[in-house]
């Protein structure tokens, strides 16, 4: 358990907040030494943890990848060569049944987000208390207090990470739309469906409800995509945290919540991944 | 939970991963993966023109045996046609042979025969002038009388 015998709620409260770097307007340059002072950081301040773990598994990822399509060859596919052409023709699969415009983006993108996020997620098997600990070790030694020391290990957990996979995606949609249909096609869009009319005055006042609609329809997809990922993470990762407080019991406990978790894992990198081909073949089909 | 800068940094990081990703991960792995679909479209392709093959080249040497069979037992029949006629000439000729051996054999009996007459007329005429000269003992005159002798042996 981190610092000197911490209560319940500290606990998880320490365990869900990120190492945050930042501005602060009186501490100046620096990590944040409590949720209060990341709070005052505002928007200019980055979450190390996330980044880095994220970046990390990134790598690791594309590093992994990278070495396989490096040497592959066309003869009879060795272990890693086959895993990952096993992962490559299952994304290529599922981009090919959803998305039938062409694109030579929408494959790797898809692939790029079900590895990364399917990693990002997997970080939420490490033991909870076992990187933090770690981290404040490194971090005591260093000469910072270890209570102070934040250290969320799974990104995905951060709705920051979350949000910008998932506005990353959105900005994909309107260009596939505005790309597809021109601009005054996505305008129409936006403004001429779901309720239209012969009459040119009675269009011209369904515009703005129509417009409300579709705008609410188009802005839901990043706020969704992103919230659904973060929520069930950060669900599972509550969970977790929970169960590391129970004593003993907690050991089959963690072990039928990561069996359980393992599904909820893929079963988001998925979603996630499919949700994204989904929403821009939308975006690229004509009504 | 507040949202800041690591969502900017979130979404450059994802950006790039997905450049790297198509620039250096997914086509090389692709164009693997379609290699290797078209060597085994073509191998498939070669076995099934290999049976193909294998049928025909059954069919031929069935066809081929079948005739070369058919041109053996023509061969055969011809055979036993060649050597019904030779044992037909043999039989002709061994046939001719012994007429003409048993012709000269009765030619040299013939003339066995005639030789034997001529002898015995020779040594009957003798002995009958020997019988008669002891009958007549020696009165007849060898000479005289041989002519005569001759005469009746010669119409023996």
């Amino acid at each position: 358990m981190a610092g000197n015998n911490p209560t319940s709620s500290e606990y998880i409260q320490h365990h869900l907040q990120n190492m945050t770097f930042g501005l602060h307007p009186e501490n100046g340059l620096g990590l944040a030494h409590s949720p209060q002072e990341a709070q005052e950081m505002g928007f200019w301040a980055l979450h190390l943890d996330t980044m880095g773990w994220s970046i990390g598994l990134g790598i690791l990822f594309l590093w992994l990848f990278r070495m396989v399509a490096k040497t592959a060859t066309t003869g009879v596919p060795s272990g890693m060569q086959n895993f990952v052409e096993m992962m490559v023709e299952f994304v290529d699969n599922s981009v090919r049944e959803t998305f039938h415009g062409k694109s030579k983006l929408i494959a790797p993108l898809s692939l790029t987000i079900f590895c990364w996020v399917f990693l990002m997620n997997l970080m939420d098997l490490v033991p909870v208390d076992f990187l933090p600990m770690l981290a404040q070790k490194i971090g005591a030694w260093f000469g910072a207090d270890p209570a102070h020391v934040y250290f969320k290990v799974v990104p995905t957990t951060d709705v920051n990470a979350t949000l910008g996979m998932s506005l990353s995606v959105f900005a994909l949609i309107i260009f596939y739309s505005i790309r597809e249909k021109g601009f005054s096609g996505f305008v129409a869009e936006l403004t001429l469906h779901p309720f239209n009319a012969s009459n040119p005055l009675v269009q011209v006042l369904l515009i703005p409800v129509n417009f409300l609609l579709e705008a609410v329809t188009l802005l839901a997809k990043p706020v969704s995509l992103a919230l659904r990922l973060f929520g069930n993470l950060y669900a599972g990762e509550l969970i977790f945290i929970l169960i590391a407080m129970v004593g003993l019991w907690q050991l089959p406990l963690h072990f039928a919540w990561a069996t359980f978790h393992i599904l909820i894992i893929t079963l988001q990198a998925f979603i996630f991944m499919m949700l994204t081909i989904v929403y821009l073949s939308m975006a690229t089909e004509k009504h | 939970m507040n949202l800041n800068l690591t969502l900017i940094g979130q979404a450059i990081a994802f950006a790039v991963f997905v450049w790297f990703c198509m620039k250096f991960v997914w086509p090389p792995v692709m164009q693997a993966l379609q290699e290797r679909q078209k060597k085994i479209a073509d191998g498939l392709d070669a076995a099934s023109r290999a049976t193909r093959d294998l049928e025909l080249a059954e069919e031929q040497a069935a066809e081929q045996l079948k005739e070369s069979k058919e041109q053996a037992a023509e061969i055969i029949e011809q055979a036993h046609k060649r050597a019904n006629q030779m044992i037909e000439e043999a039989r002709d000729n061994a046939r001719l042979e012994g007429e003409r051996m048993i012709e000269s054999a009765r030619g040299e009996i013939e003339q066995e025969t005639q030789r034997a007459k001529e002898e015995l007329r020779a040594q009957v005429a003798t002995l009958a002038i020997q019988g008669a000269e002891r009958i007549l003992d020696s009165s007849i005159d060898e000479a005289k009388h041989r002519e005569l002798v001759d005469k009746l042996a010669a119409e023996l």
